[in-house]
């Protein structure tokens, strides 16, 4: 056993964050406030989204963190060694057999059960942040359901460049209510989010919790003569083969030789130990 | 007929300083007014207690709405008033930087208030767009430019356009010529009196410059510290005004 108590943050703070969460829950898609602490980590760094699945997590939970879809990347397995230390619970990269994951701008590609929580990190809870900067006049524009400005910003997007170029962070309207940013995930996510899993936001930062309970609908917003359209890189994963996950684009050498892989790093494990291959599987296993 | 605006006894107080005081007045469907005074004498004030950017500390603004009828604004729910304020009312800033997003294109700024009413068709809301450019005689092919990148003039034709595309029936425009060199503001005020008489709109016209009145207002109403000193028809105000302020407003202005 070690010093820390469980979990890191002190009890009473953990019920203060599971009060919010639970208001969150309650009003899908509303920014809670809560009194964010600081967090042995700097800000942009995951400390909204820590200090939720700390929040959340019990003895007996497995824990799963990814950045970016990856298992294996700084942010994810620094995190994952912070819970091993102070809370003491098992992690896994499997996402079937863990049941609170925290995410970093990816939801994983195997569907999440209901016994599954989703931890997002948000470095910008505040959709419309970049077109109204007065805090005091977006929660009066969220109140009142004044959501016209959203889709200035993609009326810009399709006047420049003849698409709605918003390919992250793609605003969602919650069960025809609040319209919610969905972190920076790509907008390849979004259908995702109508998930039997629980999906948790914070923010740390900005001080900000909000949720998506199970099966809650989520609608991308979009125009009727340009709609919605969840994209990807048009090619199959070079590792595994897949064709309907999220590829990253990989630089291979100056020639400009290039690879596209999974981004869900377990997702092309699982798959490649099933006997899939891809263009180079062959090679890099 | 019934009157579009009717004012009861209006008043803003800034503490123990008065903002503006015991206005009334109506307004009529078509009719055009404006207010005059020097600055300080309560006239902005007054605008923007009529728009609901202020909150009168006494008095009513009833106004007749398409859908209840005559309705007081300053007692109306906040959602309702802001509803208005993008639908059947409209404002134009002195400054078009108060009243344009800057950092949004001219066509996304006029296609705001469509969006705003739930217009969600990408090829409406441009045409409309491009339709209403043409009408404040802004070039087209400028659609896709930021209001930055316009002249002054062109600034206040934007910000015209843009409230006034989804039909309004009644303008709030606070000094819509400040700060414009004349032959600019003569060409706008050529637009602005074209636009009133086509769509038939009402106005309320805040300014301090007498000709922009003469021009484009049927009715003047001349304040001086917070107080209406004098009203009536905006020809019999100006060639045979009665109250001393008037008269020394009138003869200030420079001949050529």
């Amino acid at each position: 056993m070690n010093d820390y108590n469980f979990a890191y943050l002190d009890e009473q703070t953990k019920r203060m964050i599971r009060r919010a969460i639970l208001k969150g829950l309650a009003v899908p898609g509303y920014q809670v406030p809560f009194a964010s602490r600081e967090m042995p980590m700097p800000y942009g760094w995951g400390t909204g989204g820590v200090q939720v699945s700390a929040a959340t997590l019990t003895p007996e939970d497995t824990l799963k963190v990814i950045d970016q879809g990856a298992d294996d990347t700084t942010n994810a397995v620094s995190i994952r060694k912070f819970f091993e230390k102070t809370a003491g619970v098992a992690t896994t990269e499997e996402t079937e057999k863990a049941s609170v994951i925290q995410t970093r701008h990816r939801i994983p590609e195997a569907e999440l059960t209901e016994d599954q929580i989703l931890v997002y990190q948000v470095p910008i809870p505040e959709p419309l942040r970049f077109l109204e900067p007065r805090e005091t006049e977006t929660r009066k524009m969220h109140s009142l359901q004044e959501y016209g400005l959203m889709h200035v910003k993609l009326y810009e997007d399709i006047s420049q460049h003849g698409a709605i170029a918003t390919a992250y962070a793609y605003p969602v309207k919650v069960e025809g209510r609040y319209v919610m940013d969905p972190s920076p995930i790509p907008k390849f996510d979004n259908p995702k989010m109508e998930m039997a899993a629980i999906q948790l936001f914070g923010a740390g930062r900005e001080q900000r919790i909000y949720a998506v309970p199970p099966y809650t609908q989520v609608v991308s917003l979009d125009f009727e003569d340009y709609p919605f359209e969840a994209s990807k890189a048009d090619h199959p994963c070079d590792l595994c083969g897949a064709e309907d996950s999220y590829l990253d684009e990989v630089i291979l050498d100056d020639a400009g030789t290039r690879m596209f892989v999974c981004s869900d790093t377990d997702y092309c494990r699982t798959r490649r130990d099933a006997g899939h291959a891809g263009r180079l599987g062959a090679e890099a296993a | 007929m019934k009157p579009l605006l009717q004012v009861k006894d209006v008043a803003k107080m800034y503490g123990a300083r008065i903002g503006c005081t015991g206005v009334s007045f109506d307004l009529y469907p078509g009719e055009v007014m404006g207010i005059v005074g020097e600055s300080g004498s309560g006239k902005s004030t007054l605008l923007n207690s009529l728009a609901g950017h202020l909150v009168p500390d006494r008095g009513e603004v009833i106004f007749d709405t398409r859908a209840d009828g005559p309705v007081d604004t300053v007692t109306m729910s906040e959602p309702a008033r802001r509803m208005l304020g993008r639908t059947d009312w409209a404002f134009v800033h002195q400054h078009a930087r108060d009243g344009l997003r800057m950092s949004v294109s001219a066509g996304g700024n006029i296609g705001e208030r469509l969006m705003a009413v739930g217009n969600r068709h990408y090829g409406a809301i441009r045409d409309h767009a491009a339709d209403w450019l043409g009408r404040v005689e802004i070039s087209e092919s400028r659609i896709d430019d930021r209001p930055s990148a316009f002249s002054g003039g062109m600034q206040q034709r934007l910000q015209i356009a843009r409230n006034l595309v989804t039909g309004p029936r009644l303008v709030f425009m606070d000094e819509p010529t400040g700060g414009l060199d004349v032959s600019v503001q003569a060409l706008l005020l050529d637009l602005l009196r074209g636009l009133v008489r086509e769509m038939g709109l009402s106005a309320i016209i805040v300014t301090h410059d007498l000709a922009v009145v003469r021009l484009l207002a049927g009715r003047l109403m001349v304040m001086k510290d917070g107080h209406v000193v004098e009203t009536g028809l905006t020809d019999q105000v100006l060639d045979d005004p009665q109250h001393a302020y008037t008269q020394l407003l009138v003869s200030s202005v420079l001949q050529v």
